[in-house]
This record gives structure tokens, C-alpha cells and sequence, in this order.
């Protein structure tokens, strides 16, 4: 008969409704900015820099090969790189981002970034409190809050930076067993040059 | 005793004295555009209030049907969510598309609302609470209701765009199909009342035997009727089930998708205004206007009445909102067509009988047989109507 199924779903919804106010259990809802629900690991939403060591600029990982820029689908990273060198977290002279700035009302969460950077310097964030008041300032992030500390993106993605924490560790453990066994040969080198003749090369 | 009876009365009457009491301190040559005004603004603000609080309740009724809380970040519990809204649609910049035609595309929400404010002037909302006693006041009702329709057609028009016209369209149709059932669901009453003007006919729903009203609603044709007249009156005022003009789904805001700022919240306001003058009209029709619902109630003034059985079928509303998805445009005419038509010409017939057979169980017998029995077999017939098949598109093929 017509409106069996109707007075089915209206006392199903009825149920709901006294239901909501006698159950807790029933309210599914995250009352958001008191609290929140608790992200999974792969979480993501827009990229930042990676820093080694206490400071900012010191550590900085980016080295300004400007390939995320280039391969950034939307364009929203612009850099700037720097007419002289710094060294960076191993002492190594390196060119610098001058200016390195992510427009992430643009950003579009690709991570391609992050995936096409061969230095692990910049990283997915979770932070999605981005809010602002200020629809063109407030969106265009320049290196200063883009940056954040190696400590913080363990904390973020604990999996993913130890493995990368452990990558790099190898390869700087194999560039300096290089280096060294490279200054080995030279001295070895040296030394048998040494008495043929003492021209310096 | 009967000083508390007295003391009843004028707390019954407390709006009209007040009104009296004003238009004694007026020249006598104004008095008729005083009393005008003074039976007008209440009205004017009265409901609009009642509008805020509607969309509030409906906001928390449906977020509690689905699980979860609704709106509580606008002051304690989100009451003054409605404020917020206000302001925010009055702040809103007012956009007009530049091909739409101005003059029409500005006058198609303020003819919706006037026209819905219309209906209230036969509205008795209380012992002697009416602003104009027509003695064709139910059709005088129609007669404005439909004039909505010309509202939503001019506001789908004048837009210029593809999902305006089609929602018009849409409710055009789906309008007018079902002022028919509406129509003659209520003729019912008439027939009954002998009388087309809604204070004579709530007067007669007023009488009590024993402690049981005689409202209409409780008899056979006038349950039946009462079932359609809402049903009819869903689809009315374009409401959930029945809200295809403006299925967001697929025509995004069906005729006022171009409006917006205040425009577009008057055309909420009009729909709900509206709303409110069918649900009176029903109330007024077959739940016994503002009579109490048991004799020893009647000490209750007779405007909380009203506005009680207001808010109930309100919520009835939201309760059906929350519950019912929305139905197909065919499906929506064959409701109206071949289940509601019939059933209101077969109720007309129903309540010719009851007038004529005399009082008793017997009529009360032969009387549901004719509401029941007809209505389980259309409803039989139109499922057993239905072919289900695999859907083809002749154009994708």
C-alpha cells in the first residue's frame, strides 16, 4: 500500500532524532576547533622546507634547482636563487633560494614537488589551520614560515622521515668514505710524487 | 468560577481590546486605514520572526535526524544563528546578470512575498483574529496562492539561464498540477460548512460533544482530505519530497539560481511565508482553526491554539524533509494525477454520502470503506503499473 515505506523511514528517522539527544554515541560529529580528530600518517595538504640544525637559514636543504618549480603543475612556487653560496648543514658551499615563495591558494597538494626533489628538501605538512584574513598576503607563504625543522617533519610523518633521515645518513657516510679514500690517494699520490719532483700541480 | 472565566475571555481577546482600546484615540476619519494598519503590521512581523525560527528548528531538526548537532556556534545552542544569516544576506553584494531583464528579474521576489504575505488576510488566527471576513475567503486564498506561480515564472524568465528557465518550468508544472488536488481536497469543507468564508467555517469546527471537538479532521472524508490537502500542499510550497524546481542536484537553485544577497533570502522567505499560509489553511480547513483540541481546554487563548498547531505541522514538515528523497519529475505527475485526482473527486463523493446518511456507525463504516478500499487499490494498481527493465538511451547507442 502507498506510504508503507514512508512511515517505515519516518520512524526510522524518528528514531534518530530522540535518539541523537539520549545517546552520545549516536553523534558522530567533531566539534572542530576544541577538538580534533586524529590524522593518519599519509596525511598531506601543502609543501614545505626542510631545515637541518637549530637555524633556519643555516640548514636549509633547498638548494635552489628551481626543478619543483619547473615541474610544479599549477605554478604556484616561485624561487629565486642566490648570487652567492652558503654552506649548508655539511659545510658544503652551495647556492641558496633568495626567495622561495608557495602560493598554496594555488597549490593544489600534487606533492609531484616533493616527489622530483633529489635534495629531501621540501615535504609534504599537515598543518591545515591556514586560514587568513588577508586573501593575498596571507596565502603566499615566502621561505621564512615555509621552513620547518627535520625534528617536526619526523614528528609529522615519523615512517617517512626516518627512511629519508637514514638515506641521506648512507650517502653522507659514502661521500665522506669517498672523500676520505680519495684524500687517501692523493696523499698516497703525493707521496710517491714527492720525490720525483716537488712541482706543485 | 466565572471570574476566572472572565479573566480567560479577555486574555482570549487581549489583541483585539488592545486594537479597540488604540483606535479610540484616532479621528474617526482615520480609522479605517488605523485598523488596517494595526491588523496588518502584527502579521508582517509575526511570521518573519516565525520564518527565522523555522529555519532554525528546521536546521536542528534535520542535523538531529541525521546524527549529528546542527548549528550551535551562534550564541548559546546556535539561537541566534538566524541573526547571523540575516546579516549575511543583507551584506551580501546583489548580483544581477547583465543580460537578465532588470525590471522583471527585481519585482519576481517582491511579488513572491507580497503574494505569499496575501494569503494571511483570512487567516483567522484567533477568535475574532481576522484581518478581512470574506465571505469567499477560501477562494480568495487560492486565488492569491497561485499567484506565487506567476512570481516563480517571471524570476525563471527573467534570469536569462538555462537552469532558471527549466526550474520555472518545472514548478510551473509541478504547481499547477497540484493545485487541483489542493483545490478540491478543500471543496470537501466547503461542502460541508456551507460556506466559503474561513471564520464561519472554523465557528463550526468550534462546538464540542462532550469533550471531542467536531473538527473536520475527524471523520472519514475529512481525515482523507486533511492527508491530501498536506500532501498537496507539500508540493505547494516546493518542498522536500517535492522539491524538484530546485534540485540542487541538477539544476542547481532551480529558478532563483541567478538571485543573490537579500533577493535571493527574500525568496526563501516568500517560500516559507507561503508555507506557513498553506499549513494555516489547513488548520483552518480541517484541524478546527484556533479551537482547542478537548472542551476543557478552551480556557487556553485561542491564538496559542492556532500557533501551536502551526509549529506541529511545521515539524511535520521538517520530520518528512529529513526523511523523504526527492522524487522524479514522472513520478511526481503521476502522484499527482492519478492518485491524488482521483482519490479527492472519489472523497467529494464520500463526503456527499456522510451528509446524507444519517448519523451513526453505520455511515462511519460505509465512510472509511470508501476512503480505504480505493486507496489501497489505485495504489495496487499504479505498483503493479510499474515495469522494471534495464534503462536504455536511444542516444548513446
Amino acid at each position: 500500500m502507498v506510504g508503507e515505506g514512508i512511515l517505515k523511514g519516518m520512524a526510522e528517522t524518528a528514531r534518530n532524532f530522540f535518539g541523537s539527544f539520549v545517546s552520545k554515541d549516536r553523534l558522530t560529529t567533531v566539534q572542530y576547533p576544541e577538538q580534533r580528530a586524529p590524522q593518519i600518517e599519509a596525511a598531506r595538504d601543502f609543501p614545505f622546507l626542510v631545515y637541518d640544525g637549530a637555524d633556519w637559514h643555516q640548514g636549509m636543504r633547498c638548494v635552489a634547482c628551481q626543478i619543483c618549480e619547473k615541474e610544479c603543475p599549477p605554478k604556484c612556487i616561485f624561487i629565486e636563487k642566490s648570487k652567492d653560496k652558503k654552506p649548508d648543514a655539511n659545510g658544503k658551499p652551495q647556492f641558496y633560494p633568495a626567495v622561495f615563495n608557495i602560493d598554496i591558494s594555488v597549490c593544489m597538494s600534487c606533492q609531484i614537488c616533493v616527489e622530483v626533489c633529489p635534495f629531501d628538501a621540501i615535504k609534504m605538512d599537515v598543518d591545515y589551520d591556514l586560514s587568513t584574513d588577508d586573501r593575498f598576503g596571507g596565502l603566499l607563504l615566502n621561505k621564512q614560515p615555509l621552513s620547518k625543522s627535520n625534528e617536526y617533519y619526523r614528528e609529522i610523518h615519523p615512517t617517512e622521515a626516518a627512511e629519508v633521515d637514514a638515506r641521506l645518513a648512507e650517502e653522507r657516510a659514502r661521500k665522506e668514505a669517498k672523500a676520505k679514500s680519495v684524500a687517501e690517494g692523493k696523499l698516497a699520490t703525493a707521496a710517491q710524487a714527492q720525490p720525483a719532483s716537488g712541482e706543485p700541480r | 468560577m466565572t471570574h476566572l472565566a472572565q479573566l480567560a475571555q479577555q486574555l482570549d481577546q487581549i489583541f483585539v481590546l488592545a486594537k479597540h482600546w488604540l483606535l479610540g484615540y484616532v479621528p474617526a476619519g482615520a480609522q479605517p486605514l488605523c485598523s488596517a494598519v494595526l491588523s496588518v503590521v502584527p502579521i508582517i512581523i509575526v511570521f518573519p520572526l516565525l520564518f527565522a525560527i523555522t529555519t532554525l528548528l528546521e536546521r536542528k531538526g534535520l542535523g538531529r535526524i541525521q546524527n549529528r548537532y546542527g548549528p550551535n556556534r551562534v550564541g548559546p545552542f546556535g539561537i541566534l544563528q538566524p541573526i547571523a544569516d540575516g546579516v549575511k544576506s543583507l551584506t551580501k553584494e546583489d548580483i544581477v546578470p547583465i543580460t537578465a531583464d532588470h525590471a522583471v528579474h527585481f519585482l519576481a521576489p517582491l511579488l513572491l512575498v507580497s503574494a505569499s504575505f496575501m494569503d494571511y488576510a483570512v487567516l483567522p488566527i484567533g477568535r475574532n483574529m481576522v484581518i478581512v471576513n470574506l465571505n469567499a475567503g477560501v477562494l480568495f486564498f487560492f486565488a492569491v496562492g497561485s499567484l506565487m506561480e506567476l512570481a516563480v515564472f517571471m524570476a525563471g524568465w527573467s534570469s536569462r539561464s538555462k537552469y532558471t528557465l527549466l526550474g520555472a518550468m518545472r514548478a510551473i508544472a509541478q504547481m499547477i498540477s497540484y493545485e487541483v488536488p489542493l483545490v478540491l481536497a478543500s471543496i470537501v469543507v466547503i461542502m460541508q460548512a456551507g460556506s466559503l468564508s474561513t471564520v464561519s467555517i472554523v465557528n463550526m469546527q468550534a462546538t464540542y460533544t462532550g469533550i471531542w471537538p467536531h473538527w473536520f479532521v475527524l471523520t472519514p472524508w475529512g481525515f482523507a482530505g486533511f492527508v491530501l490537502f498536506m500532501v498537496a500542499a507539500t508540493a505547494e510550497s516546493n518542498r522536500s519530497p517535492f522539491d524538484l524546481p530546485e534540485g540542487e542536484s541538477e539544476i542547481i537553485a532551480g529558478y532563483y539560481t541567478e538571485y543573490s544577497g537579500f533577493k535571493f533570502a527574500l525568496f526563501f522567505m516568500g517560500e516559507y511565508i507561503g508555507m506557513f499560509a498553506t499549513s494555516g489553511m489547513a488548520i483552518t480547513l480541517f484541524l478546527g482553526g484556533w479551537s482547542a483540541p478537548f472542551s476543557f481546554l478552551t480556557w487556553i487563548p485561542s491564538y496559542f491554539w492556532f500557533f501551536a498547531k502551526l509549529l506541529a505541522l511545521i515539524a511535520v514538515f521538517i520530520w518528512v524533509r529529513g526523511t523523504l528523497p526527492r522524487l522524479r519529475m514522472d513520478q511526481l505527475m503521476n502522484l499527482a494525477w492519478e492518485f491524488m485526482l482521483p482519490m479527492t473527486l472519489l472523497n467529494l463523493l464520500t463526503a456527499g454520502i456522510w451528509h446524507f446518511m444519517p448519523a451513526g456507525s453505520s455511515r462511519w463504516l460505509v465512510c472509511s470503506t470508501m476512503v480505504v478500499v480505493p486507496c489501497i487499490l489505485l495504489s495496487r494498481g499504479l505498483k503493479h503499473k510499474k515495469k522494471f527493465q534495464v534503462r536504455t538511451y536511444h542516444y548513446s547507442e
